[in-house]
């Protein structure tokens, strides 16, 4: 299936990710090249192949609920873009 | 005092435990060639008030007696390994200038054994690359040129900074990252040893993610025992990763020098690819000679799955990246665009702020997982990626290591495959199918081709096996006796 501009210009809002309306014709054909390229997984048979989802065998362990570190909002903010009074400060969310 | 900067990691460390020299002194000597360098871009953040401090306290801790393993060895970090109190950007502009206020586990260790941090290391945006080009900063150029010209070359990637570094005698040793093939290929690319170790030795905790379940971080050195002494300080079990394998971390380094008698060495017949250069073929065959020599059994191995290891990285690495870098929203650090309205400041952050090779993947990575494509991409993906595990699984039958060259080429010049994305990829053909599968893979220079840049042979073992690896290693690097550097033209 060929991705055209509509699929992108839909890819790109799922990513949240803007890009000009005069890009999406040619970001078209590059993703066309690569996932034409990755089509070819379709002559590998894997009809009843566990998908692999991590190579470490081990099962993921848990650790007791408990906070292990926090309460320094000093440390949490001192990259954000806007802060104020301990808080980040975000555009409107809620109109 | 420049020739403390020719020293390899084991010299210097010998040295300085004998007091031949102070950690000052050749902290010093690293720094002035750091400076003297900066035509190479390896650097985006040089720290040397920072090195000298913690020289200093080197210094002391020697001259008591203490120390660790690499006590007053001054090192590079790829600037993907977040570092407390010092920028951390992984060569993207959305980082901006982000200072993380935690330390990676991994340069936590190296702190820990003593080393000392001489800077933050180019690398392409995010680790994707393997070129350096999409490195925010620009890219590395390689310290090697093609005899007689003076044509900028490739450092190769994503760690193409501290390849080039570590070639050019900037640092004892660095830290890298290894997706796809990021530290061998660039190890190839400049005559230096890298192994990436199996997926779990490292911890990921504060190194910048990009593809989960492939990224490991390893070391580039000058040589193999200095890459297995690098191994030893990184690695290790940490409650912070959930991938982290709880086992003992071996004595690297006291596998190098150990005899390789008996020892089945297959040949994957899949790595001869149409269009290699016959140099390449030689070094293969070199290799193979080499071993046998030692005393080695070599048997031809067949992985069929290999030709589908890239494609099907192509799904994995940007299904998992364009997750991964779903935090990059402009809220809680790193640059900020657009507005006012909320949706605005998510889009325009994220064009701004990523390079062109992260857009692209992102986008893949979401296409391959929205809805009514998972189950033909990404679950046709991991199906493929479980085969080509299986291979190996497989030729460990009859095998107890591979060896097969790095790279398709040597490097290449800056500027001459940054056109066409796939031409790009198929750089990683050989290093990419280690990372699917777990396993370790060790690249380590060779010999030279007929225009005098570095080639490499690529070992690859058993999952927790880097011991073998090592000894391997180091017997072909006493057969081949590469000890050719470039020519100091920066």
């Amino acid at each position: 299936m060929a991705i055209d501009a509509a699929t992108v210009r839909k890819v790109a809002k799922l990513a949240r990710l803007r890009e000009p309306e005069e890009r999406l014709a040619s970001l078209a054909q590059e993703l066309n090249g690569i996932m034409s390229w990755i089509e070819q997984l379709s002559e590998v048979d894997t009809d009843g192949v566990e998908p692999m989802t991590s190579v470490v065998a081990v099962k993921l362990p848990l650790r007791e609920d408990v906070v292990t570190e926090g309460g320094d909002a000093s440390r949490v903010l001192s990259n954000a873009p806007k802060a104020i009074d301990g808080f980040f400060v975000v555009p409107k969310v809620v109109e | 005092m420049s020739a403390l900067t020719k020293l390899t990691l084991k010299a210097a460390i010998d040295g300085l435990k004998s007091k031949a020299f102070s950690a000052v002194e050749i902290t010093k000597a690293h720094i002035d060639a750091i400076e003297a360098a900066r035509g190479l871009n390896a650097f985006v953040l040089e720290t040397p008030d920072q090195a000298l401090t913690m020289a200093k306290a080197s210094d002391e801790r020697l001259a008591r007696g203490e120390g660790g393993d690499l006590e007053g060895a001054p090192l590079g970090i790829k600037d993907l390994f977040c570092t407390q109190g010092v920028r951390s950007t992984a060569a993207s502009k959305i980082l901006g200038n982000f200072i993380p206020t935690y330390e990676s586990t991994v340069t936590s260790k190296l702190w820990g054994q003593g080393a000392v941090m001489l800077g933050k290391l180019n690398l392409d945006e995010f680790a994707m690359g393997s070129s350096n080009e999409t490195s925010a900063f620009g890219p590395v150029i390689n310290p090697w040129r093609r005899a007689g010209e003076t044509t900028a070359l490739t450092p190769g990637g994503s760690s193409g900074g501290s390849a080039a570094a570590t070639a050019a005698d900037l640092c004892l040793a660095a830290t890298a990252t290894d997706t796809g093939g990021s530290i061998r290929q660039p190890a190839a690319f400049t005559g230096t040893v890298g192994i990436k170790p199996t997926y779990g030795r490292c911890s990921r905790w504060g190194i910048v993610a990009f593809a989960s379940s492939l990224d490991q971080a390893g070391p580039i050195a000058k040589t193999v025992e200095d890459a297995a002494i690098m191994l030893r300080a990184m690695s290790g079990h940490d409650a912070k990763d959930s991938t982290s394998l709880p086992v003992d971390v071996p004595d690297f380094a006291s596998f190098v020098g150990r005899s390789v008698k008996g020892l089945r060495i297959g040949v994957p017949k899949e790595y001869r690819v149409d269009g290699m250069p016959p140099e390449i073929e030689k070094l293969w065959a070199d290799g193979i000679a080499w071993l046998k020599d030692a005393g080695c059994d070599i048997v031809e191995v067949s992985l069929p799955h290999t030709k589908y290891a890239l494609p099907a990285y192509y799904i994995v690495a940007p299904a998992e990246a364009s997750s991964n870098l779903a935090r990059y929203d402009g809220m809680r650090y790193g640059l900020r665009a657009g507005g006012p309205s909320l949706t605005d400041v998510y889009e325009q952050s994220r064009a701004q702020g990523f390079g062109e090779e992260v857009k692209r993947r992102i986008l893949i990575g979401t296409y391959v997982l929205s809805a009514g494509y998972y189950d033909a991409y990404y679950l046709k993906a991991q199906k493929v990626r479980r085969r080509i595990a299986d291979d190996f699984d497989q030729a460990w039958q009859t095998c107890d290591a591979l060896l097969t060259p790095t790279a398709p080429s040597a490097a290449f010049g800056l500027g001459e495959r940054s056109d066409d994305p796939i031409a790009m990829y198929l750089n990683d053909i050989f290093t990419v199918t280690t990372n699917l599968a777990g396993l370790p893979g060790l690249s380590l220079p060779a010999g030279l081709d007929a225009q005098g840049l570095p080639l490499g042979l690529q070992l690859i073992g058993r999952a927790l096996d880097e011991g073998t690896l090592f000894s391997l290693a180091g017997a072909l690097e006493k057969a081949a006796g590469f000890t050719a550097k470039a020519d100091k033209w920066w």
